[in-house]
């Protein structure tokens, strides 16, 4: 397992880069959505309808073929801190604290995504991140119920006529049949740049770098605000054991994952795939038998 | 349930949930899906009920049973491509062999499987190349039973709570129902005194369905309630009524009344596409709701704080 959260040496060979990603600090994210539209902008990717939710600042809802990174806005009656017993500290006689933090595609080390792809149009690229090639993709749709963070999705566009999106270059204004995701800005780090989602950030709660590096941070930053009695604060998606082998993109949280929509245990599908297997290849053969019983008995 | 901050109260459950937005994404399959899954089921059993009366001599029956399977094995391809969102893309099914992905395997089962048919279909018409149909059959008929079952395993394979926490039920349920698809087809087609096999198919995958069905929905426990809700629910139960009055018909009369064996194949036949369709549609429904996510998470990993 620690072997594949390198960098995929055996198929990159010389080519082989050192496993990029995200660290997303949730505990200075703004909310200011700088990382939302750097993304739209740099992949052009289509706006896909404006409507007010009334769910805190968040317009967005969720990730989706039109939106790579996504602001989770989450009001609390919840202390920022406790004291050291667990308790709640007296200085919050009434509670208040505003979560944000901002989503993106973990691009797992066993990603259900890349597994279930019948055309290899999704591969692991050279730095150990997630992309699906858009000239390959037939749109069979395999990949969206696969993914353990409902991340990946067709692009529908407003069906409404007043809600038609401007026309953008490559994209026209076709509903698409194919999927979309982020790509971790595969274009940006060949040239050698960070994701446009880092480079907007002005508080630098998305950090991106080598993954190992990423990880040691993280350590610390969750050993300091833990010695400062931050509430809830945890590491989601950095343990390399977890369901889907570790995030690519991980987060720091400050309350369980489900509070920010995410799953608490995701494992990847293809987990059980060889036991699965089996079982259809039994399930067959007892398919064949139980049309070879049919025949006992005569023609009438 | 869902309150203001959020949080979920399901049945003697506390959890929470961002806004009660689901987590996953709803599969973006459409309605020929579940019927690609009952055609292919058609095709796959056919195959083997038209080797099994090949073997016994029973030409009627083997020769229908070929000319059904390998209708089936081409309107099943024509369904999924139609489901593609680059339809004019299908081939890149054929750019790759991967065994991670049941959809891969199960492209080239089927390529295999409706080649194999239809050779066997055509040469029989034209009476021609005996030995290449033959072995025709026998391809079609290995193929057979995988292009049945696989299916079950294409939707385990994903993170649909329903679907993958039924992987030990579903390719047997989808195998069933399949024998009973093609046990029904063929009573339709051929006289009652040459259909026996087919009728005990029939009956015996109407059978077999309906205990699979039980048992899945018990094992998936709290996710299993979203086959008594909903579209689910409905389709569940149209299911369970035409597949069980069409058995019925089928082992009272379908060996004496033509009329009997046809209605009857028909209320089976019915029957089994509103199973796949049941099926189909519980995925949706589980996808939707974040507590079939977050509660059988929570109870293998406890929440840290």
């Amino acid at each position: 397992m620690s072997a594949l959260s390198e960098a995929w040496p055996d198929t990159y060979g010389d080519e082989a880069k050192p496993r990029m990603g995200f660290f997303t600090d949730t505990s200075i994210c703004i909310g200011c959505k700088a990382c939302e539209v750097a993304c739209k902008e740099w992949n052009l990717i289509p706006e896909d309808g404006l409507v007010w939710t009334g769910e805190s600042y968040d317009n967005t809802s969720e990730l989706g073929a039109n939106s790579w990174r996504h602001v989770a806005f989450i009001e609390q009656r919840k202390p920022l801190k406790v004291d050291g017993n667990g308790d709640t500290a007296e200085l919050d006689v009434e509670p208040l604290r505003w979560l944000m933090s901002s989503d993106v595609c973990k691009h797992c080390t066993h990603a259900g995504c890349l597994d279930v792809c019948p055309t290899g149009a999704l591969f692991r690229t050279e730095f150990g991140t997630v992309v699906v090639q858009e000239d390959v993709c037939n749109g069979c749709g395999y990949c969206v119920p696969a993914c353990p963070f409902g991340v990946l999705d067709k692009r529908h566009l407003p069906t409404r006529p007043e809600d038609a999106p401007l026309e953008l270059p490559l994209l026209g204004k076709q509903e698409d049949g194919r999927v979309w995701k982020c790509t971790l800005c595969y274009d940006r780090l060949k040239g050698g740049h960070e994701p446009a989602c880092a480079k907007a950030c002005p508080t630098d709660s998305i950090q991106f770098g080598e993954l190992d590096e990423l990880r040691e941070r993280a350590d610390k930053r969750l050993e300091k605000l833990q010695a400062e009695n931050w509430n809830g604060a945890q590491l989601y998606g950095r343990d390399p054991d977890d369901g889907v082998g570790g995030f690519g993109a991980f987060f720091l949280l400050l309350d369980e994952p489900e509070v920010y929509g995410l799953p608490p245990d995701p494992v990847v599908p293809t987990k059980n795939l060889s036991e699965m297997w089996i079982n259809t290849a039994v399930a067959a053969a007892a398919t064949l038998v139980g049309a070879a019983l049919a025949f006992i008995g005569g023609r009438g | 349930m869902t309150t203001r901050d959020g949080s979920i109260t399901a049945v003697g459950t506390e959890m929470q949930s961002y806004y009660g937005r689901p987590i996953l994404k709803e599969p973006v399959w459409q309605p020929e899906i579940p019927f690609y899954f009952f055609f292919g089921g058609i095709a796959g059993a056919s195959a083997v009920l038209h080797l099994g009366a090949r073997i016994t001599s029973n030409d009627t029956l083997a020769r229908r049973s070929l000319f059904i399977g390998a209708a089936a094995d081409v309107i099943g391809p024509a369904l999924l491509v139609s489901d593609l969102g680059r339809p004019e893309r299908f081939f890149n099914m054929f750019r790759v062999f991967k065994v991670t992905s049941p959809m891969s395997v199960g492209s080239w089962i089927l390529l295999v499987s409706g080649g194999a048919s239809n050779t066997a279909a055509v040469l029989e018409l034209l009476g021609k190349l005996k030995p290449v149909k033959i072995a025709a059959e026998l391809v079609s008929t290995l193929a057979g039973p995988p292009l049945a079952t696989y299916t079950g395993t294409l939707i385990a394979d994903t993170a649909i709570p329903v679907w993958h926490e039924a992987r030990h039920e579903l390719p047997w349920l989808f195998g069933a129902s399949a024998s009973a698809s093609a046990g029904a087809v063929a009573t339709m087609f051929v006289p009652p005194k040459e259909a026996g096999p087919a009728r005990r198919l029939a009956v015996g995958g109407v059978a077999a369905e309906l205990g699979l069905m039980e048992t899945m929905q018990h094992r998936l426990g709290l996710v299993g309630e979203v086959y008594k809700q909903g579209d689910a629910g409905r389709l569940g139960r149209v299911s369970k009524l035409c597949t069980v009055a069409g058995a019925a018909l089928l082992a009272s009369a379908g060996k004496r009344s033509r009329a009997a064996a046809i209605g009857g194949g028909a209320l089976v036949l019915a029957g089994e596409l509103a199973l796949r369709w049941s099926v189909f549609r519980a995925g949706f429904q589980s996808a939707r709701d974040p507590k079939y996510v977050v509660i059988p998470q929570r109870e293998r990993k406890p929440a840290a704080g």
